[in-house]
C-alpha cells in the first residue's frame, strides 16, 4: 500500500491548484523506462513517453500493446515495477493513490463508462466539481451561485440539460459517454486521459467529441487512446503508436502509418 | 498418554485370559494325568488363614501347571469362589441375583448359583502383593512374547525389591529384543541404588531418553538423596534427556492433533471451497449440509444396528446423497435465481439454514443423538512409551486427505471439472460453446454439497451430533478458504492444515478459547494485508 | 433543515408522526390511565416497545452502511452489544453494596472469582458521563480501528461481510471468559437503578422508553441529514462505481470510514438503551446470528430509506414476540423462509416495493394525463 493511502483520517489530500504544476520546461507528463508484469508477462516494457503541456496526443496500438496499463499507471491504479512518472517537474506520481492523483490533475476517462447511475447528471456534475473533497467538508459543503453556473455551463457543453435530473443509469451508451467527459471537464484537470471515447457513439456525435477534445487542447493536455482511425485522423497531430509495452513509432499521423514497422504490426508479418 | 494406552492393555489382557481359558481346560494331553494333583493344589487355597493360604498360592505356583496365571489373576480380581458344599474352585461372574460359575478344573458350567452357594477366596494386601509377583514371574516365562512384554511392564510399573531378582534372572534369558529392552530398562533403575558408582553412573546413562515413567520418578529420587555430586550431575543430565524426549514427544502429540484439527477443518472447508471458491456462491447452509451428512450417519446406523463397523462405510456414500441432493435443491431452487448478487445470496442461503436447523430439530429432537463409533476405529496407535495416536484422528486425516483428492481428480481429470473451470472462467463463453451451465451449476453445487455431507459423517465420529453442528463449523470453513485463498483448493489443504496446528500449538499457553481467539483475529489482520489470501488466483478473472 | 419535510421525504415524516404519536399514547396510557382500566398499557408492553425502538435504530445503523455504502456488515450486533456492556458496567457500579455478596467495591461475579481490585477497565464507570461516552467511543473506536484496516486494503463486498462476522463471533467467544473481566457466561445483570432511579419503577422505565425513542427520532434525523449532504451523496457514488469516486478524487477509504464509524456510534448507543430495559447484557448478544438477523430487517423493510430499516425492524421482531410466543417451533421456520422470501422478492424491501408502485401509478397517470 502506498505510503500516501496511510496518512491521517481526513487524508492528507493534496489537491494542487493547476498552477503549481511546474511546466517549465514544456512538458507535463513524464514517464521514464515504465515497466509493469503481471506474472512475468509485460503488459509495459520500459516505456518512455512525454506529453507536452496542452497537446493533443493520440495513443494507438493493437490489443494487449499495453494501452490501459499505462493509464492505469499514471492514474496510480497499477504501481510500475521500475521507472518514475512525474507531473510537471515535481510531483512523483508513483508515490500517490487515486485520489491524491485525480486532485493533483489526472482526469481519467473509462473505456466503459462508468459514472454514478443513481445520482441524477446533476448529481454526478457536482460530485466531480473541483472542490475540497474530504469528509468533513464535503459534509457541510453547500453549492455556490458560481458552481451553479459551472454546472449549467458543463452540462450545455455536453448537451445533457434536458435530463438533468434524470438518474445517469437511466441515459443512453451515448449520453453516458458524454456525462462521463463532463465529469472531466468538471474537475478542471490539467492532463486528460480518455480512453476510447467515441465507442458506440454516432458520427454526428463522434463529430461533436472530436470538436470538443480539440477545443480543450491547448488549455489542458489531452490523452486519447482510440482504436477508430478515422477518428484520430480527424483529431490528431502527434500519434503513438505503441507495440509490446513500448513505444514503436511516434510522429504525425501521416509519417506513423507509413512507417514500415507499424505496417508490419497492424497488417501481420 | 498412558491414560489412552491403558484400555488397550486392558484389552489385551483380557484377550490373552479368553484365548488361556478357550485353549488349556479342554486340552485333553495335559489334563488327564495330572488334573488330581492340580485339583488338590488349587483347593488348597478355600483356607481361611491367610498365612496358609499364602503358603497354598507358593505350592500353587511351583506345581508349573500352566493352568495358574488364570487362577492367580481371578484370585487377584474376586472372581475366584469356591462352592460351600464340596469345596469345590470355581471361576465366577456377578449376575443380577447370583454369580454365572464355571469350574477352574475342567471349565465346565455350572450356570447360576446363588451368593449363599458359593464363597469368594478372599485375599489381603499381602497375598495380592504375592500374587501380583507370582503372575509376573509365571508371565516372564510364558512362550508368548506378548504376554512376556506385559508382564515386563507391569513388573517396571512396580519394582519391589523382591521383583528385582525376578528381571535379574529374566533379562539374561530374554530372546526378544523389545521385551529384553525394557527389562534392561528395569535393570538400571535397580541400579540405581546398587551403592556401586560405576555401576549406579552406567545406570544412569543408559536411562537416558527413557520414556518410562518410573525412570523419571527413580532418577529425581536420586538427585535429591544422593551426596555423591558426580552421580547427581550424571542424574542431572539424563533427567534432561528424559525431559527433552518427552518434550519432543508432546510436540510431536500436539502436531499430531493440530493435524488432526486441520482435517477436520479441511474437511469441513472443502465442500465449501467448490461452492464458494469456484463457483462464488457464498453458501450459509453449508453447515448445515455437514450436519445432515452427520444425521444420516444416524439414521443409517438405526437402520442397521448390528453392523456397526459396517454402518459408517454405508453412511459415507449416503451421506454424500442426502446432501449433494439438498445442494441441488436449494442451488435449483434459489440461488440460481441470486447469481452475481453475493450479499443476497449469503442471506437467502443463510434463511435456509435456519430452515434445516429447525427441520432437524423438529423431526429428531433439539437434543444430541448418539451416533456409535465402529470397533476399528477405537483404540491407538503406539508409538513409545508417551506417544500414542487415536486411531479415530488417524482414520479422519486419511479419510479427509482422501476425499480431497476425490475433489481434485474431479476437477482436474473428468469432463465434470473441465466443464466447471470453463463456467468458472467465461460463463458466456462457456454457454456458447454448448455447455450447459445450468446443469453443471447444480452438479458443482451437488458436489461441494455432498462433500460437506461426507464431512458431516466424520464429524459424527468426533464430537455431538445435534441441530447446532453445523453453526460450530461455519464460521471456522469460511475462514479456512478465505485464508488460503479463493478458488484454490491447494489453498485449503494449506490453510487448514496451518490453522489446525497453530491453533494446537497456541492452546497450551493459551488455552483454548483464546488460542480460537487468536487464530481468529490473526485471520482477520492476515486479510488486510493479503486480501486474496494465501495462495490467491492468478490472471483478470479474479477481479470479479 | 426543515424536520418535518413532507415534500421530499413523505416516509420519514409519516415515520416521525407515528413515533411521536406512539410516544404520546405509551406515556398516557400507562401512566395517567389506571391499571384497572382495559385502556391501560403495560408496563411490559412498554419495555417491549421500547426495545424494539432500540432495534430500529440498530437497524438505521445498519441501513446507512449496507443501504448507502453498500458494507453488508454481519458483525453490526457486536457495536450494540458493547455499548450495552458500557452501560451494563455503569448498571453495575450503581449496585454498590446490594449484591448478593454485600461487597461494596467489588460486582458480585467479581468477588465469587475472588479477584481482589476492580480491573482497570471497569474504573471511571461509576460516572453516568463516562459510562456514555464510553458507549459511544469503544464502538466507534473497534469500528475505526476494523474498518481503517480493511477499508485501507480494500476488502470488500462477501469479504468484509465475513470478516465482521469473524469479528463478532472472537468478540462473543472473549466475553464468555470470565478472565475478560465482564461477567463470563453470565453477563451483568441484577441492576438495582439509573441514576439514582429505580429500574422496577414503571416512571423510570417510561422514562426509558421515551429517551429511546427520542433517541431513534434523533438517529433518523442525523442520519437523513448525512445522507443528503454531499459526503452523503460521495457515500452513495462509492457504492455505486467506487473507482469512478476515486478518480474524481474522493479518497473512498475515509468515506467509508465515517459512515461505519458513525454507524457503530449509533448501534452503541442502540445497546446501551437496550440494556436498562431487558435487564441484562451477555455474550450472546455478539453471536453471529443476532447480526444477521439483523440484517434481514434491513432487507425487509427495505435498504437505502432509513425509515424502511425501522419498519423492517419493528415488523420482523413483532412476529418474533408473536411466533415465539404462540408457535415456538414455526419461529425459526417463519425467519428462515423470510430471508429466503426478502432476497428472492422483494429485493427493494417492503418499502421498495411500495415506492415501485407509486411510481408505476405516476407513470401511468402522465402516461394518461
Amino acid at each position: 500500500m502506498a505510503k500516501g493511502s496511510a496518512g491521517t483520517f481526513e487524508g492528507s489530500a493534496h489537491v494542487a491548484p493547476p498552477g503549481e504544476i511546474d511546466t517549465r520546461h514544456g512538458v507535463i507528463l513524464y514517464m521514464e523506462n515504465v515497466t509493469v508484469s503481471f506474472d512475468g508477462f509485460k503488459a509495459l516494457n520500459d516505456l518512455s513517453l512525454y506529453i507536452d503541456d496542452g497537446e493533443l496526443r493520440c495513443i494507438i496500438g493493437p490489443n494487449g500493446a499495453g494501452k490501459t496499463t499505462m493509464m492505469d499507471v499514471i492514474t496510480g491504479k497499477t504501481r510500475p515495477d521500475t521507472g518514475s512518472v512525474f507531473l510537471g517537474q515535481g510531483t512523483d506520481l508513483t508515490t500517490m493513490s487515486e485520489y491524491q492523483i485525480a486532485n493533483a490533475g489526472v482526469g481519467r476517462k473509462f473505456q466503459k463508462p462508468t459514472i454514478f447511475p443513481t445520482h441524477t447528471v446533476f448529481e454526478n456534475l457536482e460530485l466531480a466539481m473541483q472542490s475540497d473533497k474530504r469528509v468533513w467538508p464535503s459534509l457541510f459543503a453547500r453549492l455556490t451561485g458560481e458552481q451553479r453556473d459551472k454546472i449549467a455551463q458543463v452540462m450545455a457543453t455536453i448537451g445533457l440539460t434536458e435530463v438533468c435530473y434524470s438518474p445517469a443509469g437511466l441515459l443512453s451508451h451515448g449520453q453516458k459517454q458524454w456525462l462521463e467527459i463532463g465529469m472531466l471537464l468538471m474537475q478542471e484537470p490539467r492532463v486528460l486521459l480518455v480512453d476510447e471515447p467515441v465507442a458506440g457513439m454516432t458520427h454526428q456525435e463522434m463529430d461533436r467529441t472530436a470538436a470538443l477534445l480539440t477545443g480543450l487542447a491547448g488549455e489542458h493536455s489531452v490523452v486519447v487512446v482510440e482504436h477508430d482511425m478515422a477518428f484520430v485522423r480527424s483529431i490528431a497531430r502527434k500519434v503513438t503508436v505503441l507495440h509490446q509495452g513500448s513505444v514503436l513509432a511516434e510522429g504525425d499521423m501521416d509519417t506513423v502509418q507509413n512507417d514500415p514497422r507499424v505496417v508490419e504490426v497492424y497488417l501481420g508479418a | 498418554m498412558t491414560r489412552l494406552s491403558f484400555p488397550a492393555c486392558t484389552v489385551l489382557a483380557l484377550i490373552t485370559c479368553v484365548l488361556l481359558a478357550l485353549l488349556w481346560p479342554p486340552s485333553p494331553a495335559n489334563a488327564n494325568q495330572p488334573d488330581d494333583r492340580f485339583e488338590t493344589v488349587v483347593s488348597g487355597l478355600s483356607v481361611k488363614n491367610f498365612k496358609k493360604k499364602s503358603i497354598a498360592v507358593e505350592r500353587l505356583v511351583s506345581s508349573g501347571d500352566p493352568r495358574t496365571v488364570p487362577v492367580l489373576q481371578a484370585m487377584l480380581k474376586g472372581q475366584l469362589f469356591y462352592i460351600k458344599s464340596g469345596k469345590r474352585m470355581v471361576y465366577g461372574s456377578a449376575t443380577d441375583d447370583g454369580y454365572r460359575v464355571t469350574t477352574v478344573v475342567g471349565g465346565e458350567v455350572l450356570g447360576e448359583m446363588g451368593k449363599r452357594a458359593i464363597k469368594k477366596v478372599s485375599v489381603n494386601n499381602r497375598i495380592r502383593k504375592q500374587l501380583r509377583s507370582a503372575i509376573a514371574r509365571l508371565s516372564l516365562a510364558d512362550p508368548d512374547p506378548e504376554v512376556r512384554l506385559d508382564a515386563a511392564r507391569e513388573l517396571l510399573r512396580n519394582l519391589t525389591p523382591e521383583a528385582a531378582e525376578l528381571v535379574r534372572s529374566a533379562v539374561v534369558d530374554e530372546p526378544r529384543d523389545k521385551v529384553r529392552a525394557v527389562l534392561e530398562t528395569g535393570l538400571a533403575i535397580l541400579n540405581l541404588d546398587s551403592g556401586d558408582q560405576a555401576e549406579q553412573l552406567a545406570a544412569i546413562a543408559s536411562l537416558d531418553g527413557s520414556l518410562v515413567p518410573e525412570a523419571r520418578n527413580r532418577l529425581s529420587l536420586l538427585v535429591e538423596e544422593t551426596d555423591d555430586e558426580t552421580l547427581r550431575s550424571a542424574a542431572l543430565a539424563s533427567l534432561k534427556g528424559i525431559e527433552s524426549t518427552l518434550r519432543w514427544n508432546r510436540t510431536a502429540e500436539t502436531v499430531f492433533f493440530g493435524i488432526s484439527l486441520g482435517s477436520v477443518l479441511l474437511l469441513a472447508a472443502i465442500g465449501l471451497s467448490i461452492t464458494f471458491g469456484v463457483m462464488g456462491v457464498i453458501n450459509m447452509a453449508h453447515g448445515e449440509l455437514i450436519m445432515l451428512g452427520a444425521y444420516t450417519t444416524y439414521v443409517v446406523q438405526l437402520l442397521m444396528p448390528n453392523h456397526i463397523g459396517l454402518s459408517v462405510l454405508v453412511a459415507i456414500p449416503a451421506a454424500f446423497c442426502v446432501s449433494g441432493l439438498f445442494g441441488i435443491v436449494i442451488e435449483r431452487g434459489i440461488i440460481r435465481f441470486l447469481y452475481g448478487r453475493p450479499l443476497e445470496t449469503l442471506l437467502a442461503t443463510f434463511g435456509i439454514s435456519l430452515i434445516l436447523q429447525q427441520l432437524v430439530r423438529t423431526i429428531f429432537s433439539p437434543l444430541n443423538r448418539a451416533v456409535s463409533t465402529p470397533p476399528w476405529m477405537s483404540g491407538s496407535l503406539e508409538i513409545n512409551g508417551a506417544l500414542s495416536l487415536t486411531y479415530n484422528r488417524l482414520y479422519i486425516i486419511v479419510f479427509s486427505l482422501m476425499a480431497f483428492l476425490f475433489l481434485l481428480v474431479i476437477l482436474k481429470r473428468t469432463a465434470l471439472g473441465l466443464q466447471v473451470r470453463a463456467v468458472t472462467q467465461n460463463r458466456q463463453m462457456a454457454r456458447a460453446m454448448g455447455v450447459r451451465t445450468g446443469r453443471v451449476d447444480a452438479l458443482t453445487f451437488g458436489l461441494g454439497s455432498g462433500i460437506a455431507g461426507v464431512a458431516g459423517v466424520a464429524l459424527s465420529q468426533l464430537t455431538n451430533v445435534g441441530p447446532n453442528l453445523g453453526q460450530t463449523y461455519i464460521i471456522d470453513s469460511f475462514m479456512v478458504v478465505v485464508f488460503g485463498g479463493v478458488g484454490n483448493l491447494w489453498g485449503t489443504l494449506v490453510a487448514a492444515m496451518s490453522l489446525g496446528v497453530a491453533n494446537k500449538l497456541a492452546e497450551p499457553w493459551a488455552g483454548a478459547v483464546l488460542a480460537k481467539i487468536l487464530i481468529l483475529v490473526f485471520i482477520i489482520l492476515f486479510i488486510q494485508r493479503r486480501p486474496r489470501g494465501l495462495f490467491p488466483q492468478k490472471g483478470r478473472s479474479a477481479e470479479h | 433543515m426543515q424536520w418535518f419535510d413532507l415534500k421530499s421525504d413523505r416516509g420519514g415524516t409519516i415515520f416521525l408522526g407515528l413515533l411521536t404519536l406512539v410516544t404520546l399514547v405509551v406515556i398516557v396510557a400507562n401512566q395517567l390511565i389506571p391499571a384497572g382500566s382495559s385502556l391501560h398499557l403495560s408496563t411490559f408492553t412498554v419495555t417491549l416497545l421500547g426495545k424494539y425502538l432500540c432495534y430500529a435504530l440498530l437497524a438505521i445503523a445498519l441501513d446507512l452502511v449496507w443501504g448507502y455504502c453498500g458494507i453488508l456488515s454481519l458483525g453490526h450486533g457486536a457495536f450494540f452489544a458493547l455499548g450495552g456492556y458500557g452501560m451494563g458496567m455503569y448498571l453495575m457500579r450503581q449496585i454498590g453494596d446490594r449484591g448478593v455478596y454485600g461487597n461494596p467495591l467489588l460486582p458480585d461475579f467479581m468477588v465469587f472469582l475472588n479477584w481482589d481490585k476492580l480491573p482497570w477497565f471497569w474504573h471511571g464507570f461509576d460516572h453516568f458521563w463516562f459510562a456514555m461516552l464510553m458507549v459511544m467511543l469503544v464502538p466507534g473506536g473497534l469500528a475505526f480501528t476494523f474498518g481503517w484496516l480493511a477499508f485501507r486494503s480494500r476488502v470488500t463486498g462477501v469479504y468484509l461481510s465475513i470478516m465482521t462476522q469473524a469479528l463478532t463471533y472472537a468478540l462473543m467467544l472473549a466475553f464468555f471468559r470470565n478472565e475478560m473481566g465482564f461477567g463470563g457466561n453470565n453477563g451483568l445483570t441484577d441492576f438495582k437503578d439509573i441514576l439514582g432511579f429505580s429500574l422496577q419503577a414503571d416512571s423510570t422505565r417510561v422514562v426509558i422508553f421515551l429517551a429511546s425513542a427520542l433517541a431513534l427520532a434523533g438517529g433518523y434525523l442525523l442520519s437523513r441529514w448525512v445522507v443528503r449532504s454531499k459526503a452523503g451523496r460521495v457515500v452513495v457514488a462509492v457504492r455505486d462505481a467506487e473507482d469512478r469516486a476515486r478518480f474524481v478524487g474522493y479518497k473512498v477509504e475515509s468515506f467509508k470510514l465515517a459512515i461505519f464509524v458513525l454507524s457503530a456510534v449509533l448501534a452503541g448507543i442502540a445497546g446501551a438503551l437496550y440494556v436498562p430495559q431487558v435487564g441484562i447484557i451477555n455474550p450472546g448478544e455478539f453471536s453471529p446470528l443476532n447480526s444477521i438477523e439483523l440484517a434481514i430487517w434491513v432487507a425487509l423493510g427495505g435498504r437505502g430509506y432509513l425509515y424502511g430499516a425501522v419498519m423492517g425492524a419493528v415488523l420482523v421482531n413483532y412476529a418474533k414476540t408473536y411466533l415465539t410466543g404462540a408457535m415456538p417451533d414455526a419461529w425459526l421456520f417463519a425467519l428462515g423462509g423470510l430471508f429466503v422470501v426478502a432476497t428472492l422478492f422483494l429485493p427493494k424491501g417492503v418499502v421498495g416495493w411500495f415506492e415501485g408502485l407509486s411510481t408505476r401509478r405516476k407513470t401511468e397517470e402522465v402516461a394518461r394525463g
